[in-house]
C-alpha cells in the first residue's frame, strides 16, 4: 500500500515536470497539458470547427493514447469492452467538454493553472469539488451506467489505430487539414512533434500504471477515505510549480505569475469559472473518470471512454460552432446558457440512472 | 457468504457494492470483477476494512475472495 502511495507521488512529480517543460518548449502558458484544449485543437484540425485560433492535430493527445495502449498490451491489461450506455456516455462527454471550454481547460489544465499562479482557477476548482460531490450523492444511491461486456478484438483496437491515422496526418499535413497560423493563437503554440509525442507517451504510460484520475482523487477521498489518487493530484500541482519557479530562476522569463487579471487563456469571471467546471466535476463522476482517464482507458481497449472521448470532440467542435466557449474576454452568453441546459442534462441523466437498490 | 458480481461495472462502482456488502458484517465474501483496476480498488479497500483478500484468476475475470 505505502508502495503504491510512493508510485503515484513519483508519477506526479515526473508529470508535473514534463507539464511545466512543455511550456518552456513551446506550448502555450498553464498548458503542458489540457486534454480538453487539446482534444479541442484536433477536432479544429479536422475541421469540425472553423475557430481559426485553435486547431492543431496534438501529438500529446495521440501519445497519451498510445502510451497508455502500449503499456496495457505489455501487462496483458488490453481489454476491448463496451456496451455500458455508449449513447449517454456521449452526452456527458459533449457536455462535459462545454463546462471545460467555459472555463477554458480540463481538470488537468485546472492543476497547471493553479501552479502557474492563476488565481481564477481556484474558483475552477471550488465549482469542480462541487460538482464532484453532487456525483458521489448520486453515486452513494445506486447511481450506475449498467455493465460492459467483451467487444470483438477489432473494436478495441480501432480508436487506438485512429491516433496513428492522427500522426500521419499530422506529419504529412494535407491541405484538407487546418493548421492555427503563426500568431494567430493558442493552436499555433506548440512544441515540437517529437518533443509533444514523447511527453505524451511517458505521461500516457505513467497514467495507465497509476490509474491517475483528476476527479478520483476528490471522489475516492469523500467515498472510501482512500487517498492514493489525490496524492498524485497534489504531486503534480507541487512539481510544476516548483518547475515553474525554477524555470523563471533558470530563464529570466517568469513561469510563475500570481494574480487574476490577465492570466493567459483565462477570464476573470469567478462565477462562470466555478459553474463550468462544476459541470465538468459532476458529469466526470457520472463517466467513472477525467478526461485525462478516458482517454488512458480508450488506450486500454475500453470503447466506452472511446465513445466519450468522441463525445468531447464533438461537444467542442459545438462550443466554437455556436460560440460558447469562452475567450480572454470572458464567457458568452450562449456559453452561459449551454453550462446550465448541459448542468439540467447531467442532473437528469444521474436521476434516471440511479435506484435506491442497485440491481444491475 | 456473500457474492457481488460486479464485472463489467465502471469506477468505483465494484467498490461501492463492496462497501454496502461488508456493512452485512459476514464472515466472508466473493467479489467477481473484470479488470485489474477493480481488482486493485476492492482489495485495498477490503484490507483497509481490516479483511484479508486471496485472489484467484477466473478466465478473464478475477474472484475476490475477502475473509475476516
Amino acid at each position: 500500500m505505502k508502495n503504491e502511495k510512493a508510485v503515484i507521488a513519483a508519477a506526479g512529480v515526473i508529470i508535473g515536470l514534463i507539464a511545466s517543460m512543455l511550456v518552456f518548449f513551446g506550448n502555450p502558458v498553464n498548458m503542458g497539458f489540457c486534454i480538453a484544449c487539446f482534444l479541442r485543437d484536433t477536432s479544429g484540425a479536422l475541421g469540425l470547427h472553423t475557430a481559426a485560433a485553435v486547431q492543431y492535430i496534438r501529438p500529446e493527445i495521440i501519445g497519451l493514447v498510445l502510451g497508455a495502449c502500449a503499456i496495457s498490451l505489455a501487462t496483458k491489461e488490453f481489454r476491448p469492452r463496451g456496451g455500458s450506455a455508449p449513447v449517454t456516455r456521449f452526452i456527458l462527454g459533449v457536455f462535459v467538454m462545454i463546462g471545460c471550454l467555459m472555463f477554458l481547460g480540463c481538470p488537468f489544465r485546472m492543476i497547471l493553472r493553479l501552479a502557474g499562479g492563476d488565481g481564477n482557477a481556484i474558483f475552477g476548482f471550488v465549482g469542480f469539488a462541487l460538482g464532484i460531490l453532487a456525483g458521489v450523492a448520486f453515486l452513494k444511491k445506486g447511481y450506475t451506467l449498467k455493465r460492459s461486456y467483451k467487444m470483438p478484438s477489432l473494436e478495441g483496437q480501432l480508436y487506438p489505430f485512429m491516433q496513428i491515422v492522427f500522426l500521419v496526418l499530422l506529419v504529412a499535413a494535407p491541405a484538407f487539414i487546418h493548421f492555427s497560423e503563426a500568431g494567430a493563437g493558442p493552436g499555433a503554440l506548440h512544441a515540437s512533434i517529437v518533443i509533444s509525442l514523447a511527453a505524451g507517451l511517458i505521461v500516457g504510460a505513467l497514467a495507465q500504471r497509476t490509474r491517475l484520475c483528476m476527479v478520483g482523487g476528490i471522489r475516492d477521498a469523500v467515498l472510501f477515505r482512500e487517498w492514493k489518487l489525490l496524492l498524485g493530484f497534489l504531486a503534480i500541482l507541487i512539481s510544476a510549480l516548483a518547475v515553474n519557479l525554477i524555470l523563471s530562476a533558470a530563464t529570466g522569463t517568469s513561469y510563475f505569475n500570481p494574480g487574476f487579471a490577465g492570466q493567459p487563456v483565462a477570464h476573470t469571471d469567478g462565477l462562470w469559472n466555478g459553474l463550468g467546471m462544476f459541470l465538468t466535476g459532476f458529469g466526470c463522476v457520472l463517466l467513472g473518470g477525467c478526461p485525462l482517464r478516458q482517454l488512458i482507458l480508450a488506450g486500454e481497449g475500453n470503447t466506452d471512454s472511446a465513445v466519450t472521448v468522441l463525445g468531447l470532440m464533438v461537444g467542442a467542435a459545438f462550443a466554437h460552432n455556436f460560440g460558447l466557449a469562452s475567450s480572454a474576454e470572458g464567457p458568452t452568453a450562449n456559453g452561459k446558457i449551454a453550462v446550465l441546459i448541459g448542468i439540467a442534462v447531467v442532473a437528469v441523466i444521474a436521476v434516471c440512472n440511479t435506484r435506491k437498490k442497485a440491481d444491475a | 457468504m456473500k457474492r457481488i458480481d460486479a464485472r463489467g461495472l465502471s469506477c468505483p462502482e465494484p467498490v461501492i457494492m463492496t462497501k454496502n456488502a461488508l456493512a452485512s458484517k459476514e464472515s466472508s465474501y466473493e467479489v467477481l470483477v473484470d479488470n485489474i483496476a477493480a481488482k486493485e480498488n476492492v482489495s485495498r479497500f477490503a484490507r483497509h476494512q481490516g479483511y484479508q483478500v486471496q485472489v484467484e484468476e477466473n478466465g478473464d475475470d478475477y474472484l475476490l475472495r475477502i475473509e475476516k
